[in-house]
C-alpha cells in the first residue's frame, strides 16, 4: 500500500470522471497516433514504390497524374508514347536502364502491365510459384491479385479494356505461369505480361504470329510509360530538360512529384493533428479541473496523510501519481484506438483496391505517443500537487473539530 | 516525554493564541488537555504533533526538540514517533480497513507488514472484515481502526483530538477505555485535549488552558 497504491484507489473510488478523462485522452492519442501510423505507412509506402526510378517518361499532361498512373497505378495514364522513344532514351548514355510500362486493360480491377521481366526485378520480387513471363498471353500475378482472384498456376483469364472492372472483354484468355511472393510494393496488386501480349491483345492476332510481326511493325508500336534509371547522378540536371523541351514527351520526378503530393496529403493530416492536439488539451483540462475539485473533497484526506507522516511532496506525487496513471491508461488506450482506426482504414482500402496500408503491427517508435498523454497528465497535476503540498494542515483538522 | 518551555504561538506577536511558559510530562504518565472550546487545546496537539511551528519557545518531545528538526524530518518523526487519533477518526475512504494501517506503516517509511497490521487490528477487537471499506464498517468498528492505524507503528505517543466529544456515555466510555489500554497495552503515552469533563476521572494528569491566552501551571 504506497503511494502509487492509493492514487490508484482514488481513481477506482470515482469512476464516471476517470472514464471520461481516460476516454479523452485516448481520443487525442489515438487522433494523433492514427494521422502518425497512416502519415508514416503512406510516406514508406510512396518510397518503396518509387525507390530505383529516377525518372518516368510518358504522354504530356499533368506530372504529377504521370507519377500516379506510372508509378503508383493509381489515375489514368496521360496516352501512350511511340516505342521509338525508348529505343532513343536507352540509347542515351546518361541512362542505365529503360523499363517501358504497357497499360489500358485489367482484370476485375487490377491492372494489367505490359512489361520486362526487370520490372520484377526493380521491387526485389520473387516467384512464389511458377516462373516469369515469357512469351506472349503468359502472366504473373501479384500476390493480392492471386489472393483476391483466386486464380493460380495454368488458370486462364481474360482482361478487360478499360482500368475499371467492368469493361469489355478481350478475346484472348491470358494463362497464369507464375505468382508472385507478397512485396508490400505496388507490385502485389498488378498483373504482369510482356509488352508484346499488350500490343498482342490489342492488335487483335491469333495466337503464334506476335513474335513475327513484332519486326517489321516496331516503329509504330507504342507504349504508356517509360520508368528510367540514370547511369549517373548528372543525368538529373540535363536529361529532364532536355526530354521536356526537345521531345513531344514529358518527363516528371517521382522524388519531387512524390514529395508534392504528400505535401497536399499533409494539410489534411495537420488538420486531424490539431484536431488530436486540441482533444489532449480538453482532456489536459479536464483532469485538471478533477484534480483541482478533489483537492476541496479530499482536504481532510490529505490532512490524515499528513498526521501519519507524509511529507507535502509526498501529497503532491500523490496526486502526480493519479494524473499519470490515468494519462498511461488513456495513452495505451490510445495508441490501441489509432491501430483499430488504421485496421478500419486498410480494410476500407483493400476494399477499394487502392493503395493498401498494411496490417499495423505495433513498433516502439510509437511509444513517444505516450509523451502527449503523459504531458497532459503532468500539467495537470502541477498546481493542484503544489497547492495540495502547502496547504494548511491544522487549520483544515481545526475546522473540523 | 513531552516538555515545553517559553512557548508562544500565534500570527502577532504582541498578542499570541497560545502562551505557555513551562510544561513537562513525565515518562509513563498520560495526560489531559482540558480547557472550553477556542482555548487553544488543538492547537498545542498540533504544537505537539510538530503540525505547527511555535512562534517562540520550544516543544521537546521524547527527548528530541521538533524546532530543531527540518521539515521533512519532522514529518518522518510524527510518522514513527507520534500516532494521532482525530474527533472524526476519519479513515481514508478509498481503501480497505486494512491497507489505512499498511498505507500508514508505508508513509513512515517502515515496512509494509500485515501481520504486525493484523495483529493491532486483533488486540483493538477487529477480528474479522479487515478488508471491508470504511463505508462497510459501523462507527465503532471505525474508531477502532482509527485507533489501531494510530498504533501500528508502535508510537511512543498518541494524541487524540476531541476523541468522544459526539459520543454518548457509553460510547465515550468504550472509546476512552480503547485508547487507554491500547496505549497501555505498547507502553506509549496518551495525550487527549477535550473539552469533555466526562475525562477528567480518566487521566490523572491534567493541563488546564483558559480562554484567556495566558496558561498555565503544571
Amino acid at each position: 500500500m504506497n503511494l502509487v497504491h492509493l492514487a490508484w484507489s482514488y481513481l477506482k473510488a470515482r469512476p464516471l470522471g476517470t472514464l471520461l478523462n481516460v476516454l479523452l485522452l485516448a481520443l487525442g492519442v489515438g487522433t494523433i497516433g492514427f494521422v502518425f501510423l497512416v502519415d508514416r505507412q503512406i510516406g514508406e509506402r510512396l518510397d518503396r514504390d518509387a525507390r530505383g526510378i529516377d525518372l518516368v517518361v510518358g504522354a504530356k499532361g499533368s506530372p504529377l497524374q504521370l507519377i500516379l498512373a506510372g508509378i503508383y497505378h493509381l489515375d489514368a495514364p496521360t496516352g501512350n508514347i511511340p516505342l521509338e522513344a525508348a529505343r532513343t532514351l536507352e540509347a542515351n548514355p546518361l541512362v542505365r536502364e529503360v523499363i517501358p510500362l504497357s497499360l489500358g486493360d485489367a482484370l476485375r480491377g487490377f491492372r494489367i502491365v505490359g512489361t520486362i521481366p526487370a520490372y520484377v526485378e526493380l521491387y526485389g520480387g520473387e516467384l512464389d510459384s511458377g516462373r516469369v513471363f515469357g512469351a506472349t498471353l503468359e502472366a504473373v500475378l501479384g500476390s493480392s491479385v492471386a489472393r483476391t482472384t483466386r486464380l493460380g498456376v495454368g488458370d486462364r483469364f481474360a482482361g478487360s479494356h478499360g482500368l475499371a472492372e467492368g469493361g469489355a472483354e478481350h478475346a484472348d484468355a491470358y494463362v497464369v505461369v507464375g505468382i508472385l511472393k507478397p512485396t508490400g510494393t505496388v507490385l502485389d496488386r498488378l498483373v504482369l505480361v510482356s509488352t508484346e501480349s499488350v500490343w498482342h491483345v490489342h492488335e487483335g492476332h491469333a495466337a503464334g504470329n506476335a513474335a513475327a510481326e513484332h519486326e517489321h511493325r516496331d516503329d509504330d508500336r507504342e507504349v504508356t510509360v517509360l520508368l528510367v534509371r540514370y547511369a549517373s547522378p548528372i543525368a538529373a540536371a540535363s536529361l529532364p530538360r532536355k526530354i521536356n523541351a526537345e521531345t513531344n514527351l514529358q518527363a516528371a520526378s517521382p522524388a519531387y512529384e512524390s514529395a508534392r503530393l504528400f505535401r497536399m496529403i499533409g494539410v489534411g493530416a495537420d488538420v486531424i493533428r490539431a484536431f488530436g492536439g486540441v482533444v489532449l488539451a480538453t482532456a489536459a483540462l479536464s483532469l485538471f479541473i478533477a484534480l483541482y475539485h478533489a483537492l476541496n473533497e479530499r482536504a481532510y484526506d490529505i490532512a490524515v496523510l499528513r498526521t501519519l507522516g507524509a511529507r507535502p511532496a509526498w501529497i503532491a506525487m500523490m496526486l502526480l501519481a493519479e494524473a499519470l496513471l490515468l494519462a498511461a491508461v488513456g495513452g495505451v488506450l490510445g495508441l490501441l484506438l489509432a491501430h483499430a482506426l488504421v485496421a478500419v482504414l486498410a480494410w476500407w482500402l483493400s476494399a477499394q483496391d487502392s493503395l493498401s496500408i498494411g496490417a499495423s503491427a505495433f513498433s516502439a517508435r510509437e511509444l513517444w505517443l505516450m509523451g502527449p498523454a503523459l504531458l497532459a497528465g503532468l500539467l495537470a497535476a502541477i498546481l493542484p500537487g503544489w497547492r495540495a503540498a502547502r496547504a494548511d494542515i491544522s487549520a483544515t483538522l481545526a475546522r473540523r473539530n | 516525554m513531552i516538555r515545553l518551555e517559553g512557548l508562544r504561538f500565534g500570527y502577532r506577536l504582541d498578542a499570541p493564541v497560545l502562551q505557555l511558559d513551562r510544561f513537562e510530562l513525565a515518562e509513563g504518565r498520560d495526560l489531559l488537555i482540558a480547557g472550553p472550546s477556542g482555548c487553544g487545546k488543538t492547537t498545542l496537539l498540533h504544537l505537539i504533533a510538530g503540525l505547527l511551528v511555535p512562534s517562540a519557545g520550544r516543544v521537546v518531545v521524547d527527548g528530541q526538540d521538533l524546532a530543531a528538526l527540518s521539515p521533512a524530518a519532522r514529518d518522518r518523526f510524527r510518522g514513527r514517533r507520534i500516532g494521532i487519533v482525530l474527533q472524526q477518526f476519519h479513515l481514508l475512504p478509498t481503501i480497505t480497513a486494512m491497507q489505512n494501517l499498511l498505507v500508514a506503516q508505508s508513509i513512515a517509511g517502515l515496512p509494509v507488514d500485515r501481520g504486525a497490521a493484523t495483529s493491532v487490528l486483533n488486540a483493538l477487537g477487529i477480528d474479522e472484515r479487515l478488508d471491508a471499506f470504511p463505508h462497510q464498517l459501523s462507527v465503532g468498528q471505525q474508531q477502532r481502526v482509527a485507533i489501531a492505524r494510530a498504533l501500528v507503528n508502535r508510537p511512543r505517543l498518541v494524541l487524540a483530538d476531541e476523541p468522544t466529544s459526539n459520543l454518548d456515555d457509553a460510547a465515550a466510555a468504550a472509546v476512552i477505555d480503547l485508547l487507554l489500554s491500547a496505549t497501555q497495552r505498547q507502553g506509549a503515552t496518551l495525550v487527549v485535549a477535550t473539552h469533555d469533563s466526562r475525562l477528567k476521572s480518566r487521566i490523572a494528569t491534567e493541563l488546564a488552558l483558559s480562554r484567556a491566552p495566558v496558561a498555565v501551571l503544571a
